[in-house]
């Protein structure tokens, strides 16, 4: 039975895993010999791991927010405002004088890059349907506008260029407009009045919500430019604008078409050299997204915050761990006495740490999706749960658990095994 | 089957860098141990007994000489292939004992099964078969808390011999039982003996190496005595 041959001789061990499996048990043990100490390394885990989640939802909620709210607005979008005068030193602000026309804006149309130009003028006016009356931003432009600012309409119909050629008393209202003129009815085909001349309404727009002003975009009446120029702004020189608004046809190509569009408006308004310009130009696009590159940068701070406590939590563990070998060292060295490998020992200690900061992760990824849920109950904050960044989250977690057992379990592997077996 | 000798070393020396300089702890021992045979290591402290028994144990490398186990130079082997031995070729017996406390008795001496890659109905199988040899196949779940120190002893002989060993080494056995028990021990290392395991016991009592068929004397690292006693070595 005990005979010396080669059979028996040290043989390569079978990589079964069954040993992780043997091994899964035995950290299973160990870390149930000492409850308390478990749970509270796991709670560092269960904070740093809840508190990702909780912050990647609140910062990737506020970019959702940010948009919506872009995407209402229209995309690749610039505004070409008339300019001031100077009149015995006064200075009128931006569109002080009508130096844009309509020329100008079909002049604009014939740009390359140019997808859309509508010439517009606006003003806030008092409406007045039956008994009731409200105060709204009157827009009077042509219908690519509705196409630029990418706006639907829900009920009814849109108005054409023969509206605009013909100056028709027609309009568009918005959703709050809407709601506080005509209430429970039907708007369409009834007449309001806007500075005591009638429209009729055609159609209702869709809903847009707030700007990033926070102005309620909903709150608008658009009715042809012409008519808005003769019926309600009473403009003194026929066809002249306030503002065009142009959409450019990609982010890219935006400079370079308000570098055309300037160069054009330069030539046409005879505007030599040293002159300064007599127009405005404002790239409504550029502040929608530095808006959301402020959200970005507040969700990676957000994100980068919660992730000290993940760091933190890891420490924690390697902190356990290293205690778990110290105390453990005569057990070390009693399982190398009977043939545990370097490895096997690095296996078992590792496996402690993930099982730890796993098992952390599960339970903070649970806490954290009901406290995003809480916040968004009760404070009525934008949340967004990605399925990735859980998946980030658990695997930062799982990585965390490696790195910070990783030394712990290499310390428990080199031990000597006589120092270790005779460790008290 | 080869002849060669379990055991054998030659010039087995080593020595230990300490702060007071270099300190040899043996010199140059050579010895053989034949298949069946049953020697007893004797020895005041710091006669290099320990050092030798490690060295045997594949626990520690020696600074020169040779080491042959079962026929194998194991002198110059690294930690993987050293854990590899111990755990197939060689059982342990330590004077405490040595159980991992939060573990069954079937599981601690199931664990070198566990090093080996064997799987867990094998393992259990294998374990309470041994369990059953030292008489205490009624105790596989209990604690080694539950039980006395000379059936902990018993675990821990049936845990050195789970894997089959070529040899079994034993460091004190009986150094924390009271003579009674240390007789019981003494006797089941006689039966083993008997069915053929070589056994390397180191002690310091006289009434406890004379259970064995050889009696090996160390002093300052050097052996100074090897006699045998009773009866020859079994082929």
């Amino acid at each position: 039975m005990f005979t010396v041959d080669r059979e028996s001789g040290p043989k390569p061990y079978r990589e079964a895993p069954e040993m992780i499996r043997a091994m899964l048990s035995e950290a299973w043990q160990a870390m149930g010999a000492n409850r308390l100490r478990t749970a509270l390394t796991m709670l560092g885990m269960v904070i740093g791991v809840g508190a990702v989640v909780i912050m990647m939802a609140i910062g990737q909620g506020a970019q959702y927010a940010v948009q919506q709210t872009i995407s209402t607005m229209g995309s690749n979008l610039f505004i070409v405002l008339s300019g001031s005068f100077t009149t015995s030193g006064v200075r009128s602000g931006s569109a002080g004088a009508p130096t844009l026309n309509v020329a100008d804006a079909d002049a604009i149309a014939e740009l390359e890059g140019v997808v859309n130009v509508a010439p517009t003028h606006q003003g806030s006016r008092q409406l007045v349907y039956g008994a009731q009356n409200w105060s709204s931003q009157v827009i009077g432009t042509t219908p690519e506008y509705l196409e630029a600012r990418a706006w639907s309409i829900v009920q009814g119909a849109g108005f054409g260029d023969s509206d605009v050629r013909s100056a028709t008393r027609v309009a568009l209202i918005g959703k709050t407009v809407a709601d506080n003129l005509f209430g429970d009815e039907d708007p369409v085909g009834k007449t309001m009045r806007i500075q005591q001349n009638p429209f009729v309404v055609i159609g209702v727009l869709g809903s847009k919500g707030q700007n990033l002003d926070g102005r309620d975009q909903d709150d608008t009446v658009i009715v042809p430019l012409t008519t808005a120029q003769r019926k309600v702004f009473g403009t003194p020189f026929l066809g002249a604008v306030r503002m065009i608004m142009v959409q450019a046809d990609s982010g890219e190509g935006m400079q370079k078409t308000m570098d055309g569009v300037t160069a054009l408006l330069r030539q046409r308004h005879r505007l030599r050299d040293g002159q300064p310009d007599d127009f405005f130009m404002r790239n409504l696009s550029a502040a929608a997204e530095s808006e959301a590159e402020t959200t970005r940068t507040m969700s990676i701070l957000l994100g980068a915050i919660a992730s000290i406590s993940l760091l933190v939590g890891g420490i924690g563990i390697m902190n356990i761990m290293l205690v778990s070998v110290t105390e453990r060292t005569r057990e070390i060295g009693i399982r190398m006495a009977i043939g545990a490998r370097e490895r096997d020992i690095l296996t078992q200690f590792l496996l402690e740490a993930i099982i730890i900061s796993i098992a952390g992760c599960l339970i903070g990824l649970l806490l954290g999706l009901g406290g995003a849920l809480l916040i968004n109950f009760f404070s009525g904050m934008v949340i967004v749960i990605s399925g990735t960044s859980a998946l980030v989250a658990f695997a930062v977690a799982a990585g965390v658990g490696v790195f910070f057992g990783w030394y712990p379990a290499r310390k428990a592997a080199r031990l000597d095994p006589i120092e270790a077996l005779r460790y008290q | 089957m080869t002849a060669a000798p379990v055991i054998r070393v030659t010039g087995l020396a080593k020595s230990y860098r300490t702060a007071a300089g270099d300190f040899t702890a043996l010199h140059g021992v050579d010895l053989a141990v034949e298949r069946g045979d049953y020697i007893a290591i004797m020895g005041p402290s710091g006669s290099g007994k320990s050092t030798f028994m490690n060295l045997l144990g594949c626990l520690d490398t020696p600074s020169a000489g040779a080491y042959y186990l079962a026929g194998q130079n194991v002198a110059q082997l690294d930690r993987e292939h050293l854990a590899g031995l111990r755990n197939r070729l060689l059982g342990f017996v330590f004077q405490g004992f040595n159980l991992l406390p939060r573990m069954s008795l079937l599981d601690n001496v199931a664990l070198p099964l566990v090093y080996a890659g064997l799987d867990k109905p094998a393992r259990r199988e294998r374990a309470a078969e041994l369990l059953a040899r030292v008489g205490l196949g009624r105790y596989a779940d209990s604690l080694p808390s539950r039980i006395s120190g000379g059936q902990q002893q018993r675990v821990a002989i049936a845990r050195a011999l789970v894997n089959r060993p070529q040899l079994l080494l034993a460091d004190e056995p009986t150094g924390n039982l009271d003579s009674q028990t240390s007789e019981e021990i003494m006797r089941l290392f006689g039966e083993l003996n008997a069915e053929g395991i070589t056994i390397v016991l180191v002690t310091h009592e006289p009434d406890i190496a004379a259970h064995a068929h050889r009696q090996v004397r160390f002093r300052d690292g050097r052996i100074v005595s090897d006699e045998r006693s009773r009866q020859e070595v079994r082929a």
